[in-house]
């Protein structure tokens, strides 16, 4: 069976995958307007200025939107339907997760439950996914 | 736009056939579609001085295999909308005097893949490093993500995501070219298979082979071609996102907006102006977003608009009259076929002919509400 693919770090990203291996969901913020974002890349978004900085973020998060693949991808084959989810963290930024300790079903995945980040082993990378808040890990 | 600026569609036309042909590669999709855009114009290929069309093949090697050496060429390619934005660049070229006679190509080998470029597969890129590990598989698991927040938010039922492909169904029923025109019902939608809850196998489009090709010229030389002019009243393009998890709110589309809200300005026209519209449909929530972000109704309030009839035959604001990419065809890049249709509707030639259709809206998706272009088409001059 094929592997799940593991993402491949570039150099503005490598940051964030060390942090990941430390358990720390890293996000980067403005140091001139403040702001937090996510995907890593060295440009604040909203004012285009370079004096970014990494910080740890608490990895809470809410549910913000998800579908739940009934076909899956290469590597998921023996998951069945799997949550492909999108969940804003605490601190603003969105990103795409899977969702773990909970089972993958409407009933299951309200929007807006709360989360908490937790990390899955990926060949040798650690991957932020994230579980019901409260869970024990 | 004055009268020396006006740009027109003189010349489209698809493939031969859409669906299913094994026996076509991408390129001579784009040859065939191209042949018979040039004879639709009643032109020859020595007339093209322009190209425009995405990689791959790309501008080189179709003006190439066709024997035209072009003075102006666009590879721009953003996704399925890329033939809209191809229109508006050859809109600005014509005006700059950089070309005067430009070919538009679209083929795609998307059910076949003969002669197709495989899908990229690098764990370095961003959506590589931030989505794919997810277990994305292609748009049925990304571009159909935002749909449960706008639910949520607005109350949309799945009742009336399924009616979408109802109402196109119908539209489909009056299409001899149309892949599927057996009508359907709610509960068939609902009954056929998950893909990516909440979407059902038939709120997901075809995967199809085919193309088209479109001329674009001058205005001034409205009345030197076979066809009644199309004219290209208005044009916008956008870009959102590269990552469906990065799109600003869940709810709208803001390329459409932005897309359509230049396409309107530059035409001098509103939404109580349109007879026709064409909305990119991938999936059955896109048609929603696209009504909304165009102001054809209230936020929220596009679904039930559809599920009332008001955009199937006989009703006020026929969407999507080839049955779209859910019934019609839908080859990988659907933006040509919704131009097609458009082009066909201002023309009075379309196999599901709406009544007093003078302005016709096209509404492009590129990616997962990635990028957008939007055209105004009209029968005449403004």
């Amino acid at each position: 069976m094929p592997a799940k693919p593991v993402p491949e770090p570039t150099p503005e990203t490598q940051p964030f995958w060390d942090g990941c291996a430390r358990g720390e969901l890293l996000l980067q913020r403005c140091r001139d307007c403040g702001k937090p974002y996510f995907y890593p890349r060295p440009i604040c978004p909203a004012c285009g200025s370079s004096d970014v900085e990494w910080f740890a973020a608490s990895g809470r998060a809410t549910l913000y939107s998800y579908v739940i693949n009934h076909r899956p991808a290469r590597g998921f084959e023996e998951d069945g339907p799997y949550a492909i989810a999108v969940v804003e963290l605490a601190e603003g930024p969105r990103m795409m997760t899977n969702i773990t300790g909970v089972p993958n079903t409407p009933e299951d995945l309200i929007l807006d439950m709360e989360l908490q980040v937790r990390f899955e082993q990926r060949g040798e990378m650690s991957l932020p996914v994230f579980a019901p808040a409260g869970e024990k890990q | 736009m004055s009268r020396e600026r006006g740009t027109i569609i003189a010349g489209a036309a698809e493939t031969n056939a859409v669906g299913k042909l094994p026996d076509y590669s991408v390129l001579q999709l784009h040859l065939e579609a191209a042949v018979n855009a040039v004879a639709d114009a009643g032109l020859t290929m020595r007339d093209i001085d322009g190209i425009a069309t995405v990689t791959s093949p790309g501008p080189v090697q179709v003006a190439h295999a066709l024997g035209i050496t072009p003075s102006w060429m666009d590879g721009t390619a953003v996704g399925g909308t890329s033939f809209l934005l191809h229109v508006r660049h050859a809109a600005a070229a014509i005006r700059a005097g950089y070309a005067r006679t430009v070919l538009i190509t679209h083929g795609e080998s998307g059910r076949s893949r003969v002669g197709a470029t495989p899908f990229p597969r690098g764990g370095s890129s961003i959506p590589g490093q931030f989505e794919a590990p997810y277990g994305t598989a292609g748009p049925t698991t990304s571009f159909t993500i935002p749909v449960l927040r706008y639910m949520k938010e607005y109350g949309l039922t799945h009742e009336q995501l399924a009616y979408v492909a109802v109402a196109q169904r119908k539209w489909a029923a009056r299409n001899p070219r149309a892949m599927f025109r057996d009508l359907i019902t709610v509960d068939d939608v609902l009954a056929s298979r998950l893909v990516a809850y909440p979407f059902h196998l038939l709120e997901c489009c075809l995967v199809t082979d085919g193309g088209g090709a479109l001329i674009v010229t001058s205005a001034d030389r409205a009345a030197d071609f076979p066809k009644p002019a199309v004219h290209v009243l208005g044009t916008g393009e956008s870009a959102e996102t590269p990552m469906i998890s990065q799109m600003v709110d869940f709810t709208e589309s803001q390329a459409f907006r932005l897309a359509g809200q230049a396409a309107f300005a530059e035409a001098g026209i509103t939404t109580a102006d349109v007879n026709h519209v064409m909305v990119y449909d991938a999936f059955a929530h896109v048609p929603i977003y696209g009504l909304e972000a165009l102001g054809f109704t209230a936020k929220g309030e596009a679904g039930a608009f559809i599920a009332d009839g008001n955009t199937e035959p006989g009703g006020r604001l026929p969407l999507n009259t080839n049955g779209g990419g859910l019934s019609y065809t839908h080859t990988g890049m659907y933006g040509m076929f919704a131009i097609q249709e458009g082009v066909r509707q201002i023309r009075g030639e379309a196999a599901a002919q709406v009544p007093k259709a003078e302005i016709s809206v096209v509404v492009g998706n590129g990616g997962m509400f990635a990028t957008s272009g939007v055209l105004v088409l009209g029968h005449e001059r403004r």
